[in-house]
């Protein structure tokens, strides 16, 4: 006669979830298989470095979408009015700092970015305030009157622009040290690039510390699983969510910024050119997943690069390629969110 | 008789009856009321505009879903009619090609678009198409060789619907009878019988499980109806009705561009019609679709004329100006979310029951 007793579990630690590593290879394995198709090494870094610069100002945009719809179910069509708001605080910004961005030095030529991108920042939450009290707070709950009222949120906010600073297109040229290429072996790779690389990797940093190891981290991705819940421990969950609302206007001010000058030029329409952008990219990510924002913006930008390079036809279509091709495959995007 | 016609889904109201009755006869009656090739451009758009807007209606006020590529069909109906004419010469057989070929194209990306994204959520619908959408104005205005670019396409239509064909010599009530009337005719007449077959299909019984899906999709799955397919069906069937009314538009402008019939303008034109006339109620598309192009161009006169007045004063006269008619459209728009979410028939309907 035996007694059986339940073994205890070896370890008793925190159960973890299992991390999926999937997604991440794919990133790997698109680069990968460009290679052989390309040729030529030297170019495919080249294509490489633009595509993972392209995908980290994605990224910076993007997240704050994603994280807005993760937590209070609101899906913004007006962030686009962000992005712009920050492209054209830059062109601002950067005329009346002429002297430093036109100097040869690397030094000042970066304390015009980074002023520009403090005051685009700036702005944009400060608008992304008046928006989520003006047109988001009043349709909570309601899908579709969000859709329609953010999309027209988009079209009075694109207006504005163009009443404030014209219609027309405005250059935004590069600062002098941040123009031209650096070789890396036979490859050249734009400097800027490299820049917007570096920015996107502090950004992705100092979203991933807030996220996984501050409070305020915790209770947003608490209430992202289950925003009741969190509620009925008591945390003020609306706060906390003018607060994402604000800091991802933020960021798509910043991202704005980045992207006016990856484009070397602002138009009043850079907003809902690429929100249909953003909106690819967290499809593909899962709408609400933080990290699969970042997977499916890499993704897209390689891929509007390789395919710019081999199939410059198709680049159009590429990404809505990529995103039926991933939705085949997992229906809800690469890291779907539980409970959506 | 009238009841039938109208699939027993009578206006319910005497203000909004009325109306309607003044619209159908001045659109019947508009060449004689009034004279003058202006005018009838404006009656035939309106005409074209109930299609359009009463197809839409279908997809968000009946089914619920929120698409953004129905300027894509209307373009592709206006396309399918403008390259046929262009590149087979005018005659009714390359009319037919062009609009049978935009037609099969349509039903086929809607059919796809909708199986594909339909099965998730409204948003995602949403999103998919915009990103459709954008691709495909892109693509338009790419492939210059076949769509004439950004300059679009002139071309000529069937010498039965030209001015230069004339009926009888002597004018008839002030209005000349030539091909153009002709082209005018077609088109309400089309217009009309697309739109009495769209009452037919809200209020038929498949109507009436859209109306459940729209309500509540969970329970309406639960009843057991296949949503995905009845939503599908409403995309493909919606997407169908606005290449016909891109069809007669491209007819009727013997033009066709990425500003008349694709651009993201037009979309909002019809967002904002649906939504003012009142969604889910046909009516408020002939409703909204009349006040709107009457106030098109009435409003952009206005503006123009308060734009001399405070031409002194700096901001106010910047944001008055008339290129700015779309900021003005799009506060319209969000304050008629808010305070009128049943549109113009909705108010008639529930303030004099």
């Amino acid at each position: 006669m035996t007694t059986t007793t339940a073994p205890l579990p070896a370890q008793a630690g925190i159960p973890q979830a299992k991390f999926d590593f999937i997604p991440l290879l794919l990133v790997a394995a698109l680069a990968i298989a460009a290679l052989p198709l390309i040729g030529s090494p030297s170019t495919w870094l080249t294509l490489t470095i633009a595509g993972l610069a392209m995908g980290m100002i994605v990224f910076i945009i993007a997240s704050g979408l994603t994280l807005v719809f993760g937590l209070m179910d609101v899906l913004n069509f007006g962030h686009g009015v962000f992005i712009a708001i920050g492209a054209f605080m830059a062109t601002t910004i950067m005329t009346a700092m002429g002297g430093y961005a036109g100097s040869d030095a690397l030094g000042a030529n970066l304390i015009a970015i980074f002023a520009a991108m403090l005051v685009a920042m700036v702005v944009a939450g400060a608008v992304g305030l008046a928006f989520e009290r003006v047109i988001v707070r009043p349709v909570y709950g309601q899908h579709l009157k969000q859709i329609l009222i953010t999309m027209g949120g988009l079209i009075v906010g694109e207006e504005l622009i163009k009443a404030i600073w014209g219609p027309q297109q405005i250059p935004l040229p590069l600062p002098q040290a941040l123009r031209g290429a650096l070789l890396l072996g036979d490859a050249a790779v734009e400097k800027y690039r490299l820049f917007a690389v570096v920015i996107g990797a502090i950004v992705l940093i100092a979203l991933l510390f807030t996220l996984n190891r501050t409070k305020i981290g915790l209770l947003i991705r608490a209430g992202v699983q289950d925003r009741e819940m969190v509620e009925s421990l008591g945390y003020r969950i609306r706060t906390l969510f003018i607060g994402v609302f604000v800091a991802g206007s933020a960021l798509a001010g910043l991202g704005g910024v980045l992207w006016g000058l990856y484009q070397q030029s602002v138009v009043p329409q850079i907003g809902a050119q690429v929100n249909v952008l953003i909106f690819i990219v967290i499809i593909i990510g899962g709408l609400g997943s933080t990290l699969g924002c970042l997977v499916g913006a890499l993704l897209v930008g390689l891929m509007a690069n390789y395919t710019g390079f081999l199939v410059p036809k198709v680049a159009l279509f590429s990404n809505i390629a990529l995103m039926v091709a991933v939705l085949l495959w997992r229906p809800q995007g690469l890291y779907p969110v539980a409970g959506r | 008789m009238i009841s039938r016609l109208l699939s027993h889904d009578l206006p319910r109201n005497r203000v909004l009856a009325v109306l309607l009755i003044i619209i159908a006869a001045g659109l019947l009656l508009a060449p004689f009321l009034f004279p003058g090739a202006k005018a009838l451009g404006v009656a035939s758009k309106i005409a074209v505009f109930i299609l359009l807007v009463a197809s839409y209606d279908l997809l968000l006020g009946y089914t619920g879903i929120v698409s953004f590529a129905h300027t894509m069909f209307f373009g592709l109906g206006a396309y399918g009619v403008a390259i046929a004419s262009t590149r087979l010469g005018a005659s009714w057989s390359s009319v037919a090609i062009g609009l049978g070929g935009a037609l099969a194209i349509s039903l086929a990306l809607s059919l796809v678009i909708g199986l594909f994204s339909l099965r998730v959520k409204a948003i995602f619908f949403a999103m998919i198409t915009l990103a459709v959408a954008s691709a495909f104005q892109t693509l338009a205005s790419q492939m210059s060789e076949f769509t004439g670019g950004e300059d679009g396409l002139s071309f000529k239509v069937p010498e039965v619907l030209t001015s230069g064909f004339t009926l009888s010599e002597t004018p008839f009530l002030g209005a000349s009878l030539d091909g153009r009337l002709i082209t005018y005719y077609g088109i309400v007449f089309v217009v009309a019988i697309a739109f009495f077959a769209l009452l037919r299909i809200v209020n038929s019984p498949f109507g009436r499980v859209l109306q459940a899906i729209r309500e509540n999709d969970f329970r309406a799955e639960a009843i057991g109806y296949r949503t995905v397919v009845y939503r599908t069906l409403s995309n493909v069937l919606a997407a169908g009705f606005a290449t016909l009314a891109g069809a007669l538009l491209a007819l009727s402008l013997r033009y066709n561009g990425p500003d008349t019939s694709l651009s993201f303008e037009i979309m909002l034109d019809i967002l904002l019609v649906v939504v003012i006339g009142g969604m889910g109620t046909m009516y408020g598309a002939v409703l909204g679709s009349a006040l709107f192009l009457i106030a098109q161009n009435y409003l952009q006169e206005l503006l123009k004329f308060a734009a001399t007045a405070v031409g002194g004063v700096p901001v106010v006269s910047l944001l008055l100006s008339p290129d700015r008619w779309l900021l003005w459209l799009g506060v319209l728009f969000i304050l008629s979310i808010y305070y009128f979410p049943t549109g113009i028939v909705g108010r008639l309907r529930t303030g004099h029951r």
